[in-house]
């Protein structure tokens, strides 16, 4: 059924539509609304769940947790400031192997307090163990959530997963969404049953101590091991999701006239849209220019950016945040996945959009431009777009 | 009668706070009582957007802004900064905090700031819910409310559990001095402000700070509202001074007001039946009495 | 068709974000694409706030600002002079202003060459819905000259948004004030 949903409501509607049994979360600008739309849902009768109303986001995390380990199928939504609250437990929840599903508004961190689009706060969290997804629209919001929960609670998996929509851009915007049917949605997730809860019949304890010679390590390893089993997993279920619902968002990566395209855009979240529009304007002079959309981040889809690279002359890597000291965290990694291969693109580095400064289709052809006229990155491997001087 | 205030404006005009604000007025009357030696952080909060937007401000003293859940240790760690560099003599140092971050998000901080006793004054103004990222429940919203996380529907989802009572906590915390505050009371707030600046240690002050937008009554009656609240003893003024109890509004039996009036002023408790509203009523009589015999058993010496 | 941008003007508590999600929802009806949003940012009661509305008939691609709207529509006339309501409006566009000034004057004031059309919302607001609420007469306002959306969609949607939270009186005022809109504006 055909809705006008923003983003937030898009993700308060995935959690009922999947049907999340505890739900415990904060109130944070601009994620407010999806708060707000669940209580306004379980009010009127709509929505059956537990809704904890914490008093911060790091008692919203670690409620999740512990309810997930009580069995409950789990959903918690955070921002910025609020997602950095949570840091500390985000690496509880992996290695406890909760698959809890969480919605990110991406937003920027203070200080100065910002409430506009910005990646900072999910890329400092890429070490947490959970799998990360951007998303572009509205629709890409609700449809992620449902795989996410099929994909995290897989028994080989039982990781955590975040999904991420950009401040305001999505948040607040207003989008045409496909509401998938509850009976669809029930036959593609199932129920939550995970092998090992609290039980009083059959008492267990959930994390305890552990010397160096004991198991720390290896409990470790199955996480590494897990990430990688969610590789196809992630395929699986797109492909699941596409025959059941219609939709399909690439996998890891969303590819955009990347056919025969000379240069390749990689960037993430709704900034995606614009630059598509400038691919097209140029498409349209004959320049072969195409946009790899990262849409999988965790985990990092080296073989597919080994692809990209085997056809492109040029990857220009946008990232909305920035890694101080060093450089763009989307950039970084993708010129590591290529480390290995023997012909390599040009890779340059641009940093955009911080505290929501607007990613206009100048900006992108800005960008375009200069990557045209790189020809060599040794002295200026990335830039700063837009700064005022 | 002539209200006698400080002349000197430490807040400027020109803020960024809703028409009929509580809490703007109640750091209006802060400021002129604590005077410019003064130091202020703000967490997340309705007052983290008031003074304006870089590079404006309309607040004459130091200020820092730090994350929700911070402010006691904010102001523990000015203190201590002043005090090693010998500059802590004659400076006032105040967390100015919501309801939020004072008794929800910043509580653990707050409760390791007076307990550690530093020369520290916590100011809460309590406009009884997150206002500033849009009405949701905080733990200082009274039973009954309507807000965004507590929406009424036909379920009458309204808030069901009673404020929690922050005073009686850090009273609890044996410091040297606590209090309420409103701005229908300004003289007796500046005064209670002086008195905390001139204590070594640390002072918790309470104001019911009325916010039209999210209780949705008329601005102009912030003021009218605020009073009303003492009349019918559901926010009284008190002070707890090296434990002992003072009732500065002491309302009579036969001047007490019903709380209904109080409820029927606001859009919140619109649709609040019959049997809820007795129970607040029965609520706030009971707490009335404890602060009572609080005041006749621990008051100070006739 | 293309893409249609059209920038609210208004302040916190009007109800311009409505108006803006009315007129999408509406677009919707007719088998068009669309985007509603907010300005982004803290809303206070009472501080001028703007909404966004984009209607193409293909799906719209584009994630950020509208720098040059189509149609500005002001729903409330003590903004004139303290916002800059044609920013961005070419000579091309279209401009309407909830006031009892005309056109010409507004013209003057603001020194715009292109299409003004102005209308007494608010009044039609306080004699149908007894509240100066003029969001929904503006969008009939829209209806007639804007030619995004008719009239019957914007009524239909009228009536499911305000559906849950409003009285059917209410309702149906709100409805009768977007018809004596429509019929009344001017150029």
């Amino acid at each position: 059924m055909k809705k006008v949903l923003s983003g937030n409501a898009a993700a308060a509607y995935g959690s009922k539509l999947a049907r999340a049994e505890v739900i415990s979360a904060y109130p944070i600008t601009p994620q407010t609304k999806i708060v707000e739309k669940i209580a306004d849902l379980i009010a009127v009768g709509e929505f059956e769940t537990e809704f904890v109303k914490v008093e911060s986001e790091h008692s919203a995390m670690a409620a999740a947790v512990s309810a997930s380990l009580v069995g409950a199928r789990t959903f918690t939504a955070t921002s910025s400031q609020g997602l950095l609250l949570m840091h500390e437990i985000l690496h509880w929840a992996s290695a406890s192997r909760t698959p809890i599903v969480m919605v990110n508004i991406n937003r920027a961190l203070a200080p100065p307090w910002s409430v506009w689009a910005d990646h900072t706060d999910t890329v400092a969290q890429r070490d947490t163990g959970w799998m990360q997804f951007y998303c572009e629209s509205c629709q890409e919001v609700l449809d992620t959530m449902l795989q996410l929960y099929k994909i995290a609670e897989d028994k080989d998996v039982m990781l955590p997963a975040m999904l991420s929509e950009d401040a305001f851009l999505l948040s607040h915007t207003s989008e045409i969404v496909d509401m998938p049917d509850q009976d669809m949605v029930d036959d593609f997730l199932g129920s939550f049953e995970p092998e090992n809860i609290m039980d009083v019949d059959n008492p267990m304890s959930f994390g305890s101590l552990s010397m160096p010679h004991q198991y720390f390590y290896e409990f470790r390893y199955k996480i590494a091991e897990a990430m990688e089993i969610a590789r196809s997993k992630i395929l699986e279920v797109e492909k699941d999701f596409e025959k059941r619902f219609g939709r399909s968002y690439g996998g890891f990566i969303d590819l955009y006239r990347c056919d025969d395209a000379e240069i390749v855009l990689v960037a993430a979240g709704s900034m995606s849209s614009t630059i598509r529009v400038a691919i097209d304007e140029l498409r349209e002079k004959g320049e072969k220019i195409g946009l790899a959309r990262l849409r999988v981040f965790r985990p990092f889809p080296i073989e597919e950016f080994r692809e990209i690279a085997k056809k492109a002359k040029k990857i220009g890597v946008l990232d909305r945040s920035f890694c101080f000291g060093y450089e763009g965290a989307f950039f970084t990694e993708i010129k590591s996945a290529l480390f290995d291969i023997d012909e390599r693109p040009i890779v340059k580095g641009y940093v955009v959009g911080l505290g929501g400064r607007d990613v206009t289709l100048d900006v992108i052809h800005e960008i375009i431009d200069d990557c045209q006229a790189t020809t060599d990155t040794r002295t200026e491997p990335f830039k700063w777009i837009g700064l005022s001087r | 009668m002539k209200i006698t205030l400080p002349e000197d404006e430490i807040m400027e005009k020109g803020h960024m706070a809703c028409l009929g604000c509580g809490g703007a007025l109640a750091m209006r009357y802060l400021l002129k009582a604590l005077g410019r030696k003064t130091m202020v952080a703000i967490p997340a909060c309705c007052w983290a957007v008031i003074p304006g937007v870089f590079p404006y401000s309309c607040l004459e003293v130091p200020l820092q802004y730090v994350a929700f859940e911070a402010t006691g240790a904010a102001i523990s760690g000015i203190e201590a900064a002043l005090k090693a560099k010998g500059k802590k003599e004659g400076t006032t140092v105040v967390g100015w905090a919501g309801d939020g971050g004072t008794l929800d998000i910043g509580i653990q901080a707050l409760s390791g700031a007076v307990e550690r006793g530093h020369d520290v004054k916590y100011v809460c103004y309590d406009n009884e819910a997150y206002m500033n990222t849009g009405i949701q429940r905080s733990s200082a919203t009274p039973k009954g409310a309507w807000t965004t996380t507590t929406p009424v529907g036909n379920t009458r989802f309204w808030k069901k559990t009673n404020k929690k009572n922050i005073v009686e906590i850090m009273a609890a915390h044996d410091i040297p001095y606590t209090c309420t505050a409103s701005v229908a009371y300004p003289e007796d707030l500046i005064k209670k402000a002086k008195k905390m600046k001139d204590i070594k240690g640390p002072c918790y002050m309470h104001i019911y700070a009325p916010c039209p937008t999210g209780w949705k009554y008329p601005p102009e009656k912030t003021i009218e509202l605020s009073r009303l609240a003492t009349e019918t003893c559901i926010f009284p003024i008190y002070e707890v001074t090296y434990g002992k109890y003072k009732l500065n509004k002491n309302i009579r039996d036969e001047k007490k007001k019903p709380v209904l009036e109080y409820l029927k002023t606001q859009g919140r408790f619109r649709k609040l039946d019959e049997e809820t509203v007795q129970s607040i009523q029965h609520y706030v009589d009971d707490e009335w009495i404890k602060l009572k015999k609080k005041v006749e058993c621990f008051g100070e010496e006739k | 068709m293309g893409l249609l941008e059209i920038r609210w003007h208004g302040r916190g508590g009007q109800g311009v974000v409505t108006a803006s999600e009315l007129l999408a929802e509406a677009a919707i009806l007719e088998g068009n694409f669309i985007q509603a949003f907010p300005e982004f940012g803290p809303e206070r009661m009472g501080a001028p706030i703007k909404a966004f509305t984009r209607v193409s008939d293909e799906p719209i691609k584009i994630h950020s600002q509208v720098y040059s709207p189509d149609i500005v529509m002001v729903l409330d006339p003590t903004l004139i002079g303290q916002v800059e309501v044609t920013e961005g409006l070419s000579d091309d566009g279209i401009l309407f202003v909830n006031t009892h000034m005309s056109a010409d004057e507004l013209k003057a004031a603001l020194g715009f060459e292109g299409k003004i059309y102005t209308l007494d919302a608010t009044k039609i607001a306080m004699e149908t819905i007894g509240r100066p609420v003029a969001n929904t007469s503006c969008a009939g306002a829209l209806v007639k000259f804007g030619e995004v959306v008719k009239l019957e969609n914007l009524l239909k949607v009228t009536e499911e948004k305000f559906k849950e939270k409003l009285p059917q009186k209410a309702i149906i005022a709100n409805k009768a004030a977007i018809e004596i809109a429509y019929k009344e504006v001017t150029v």
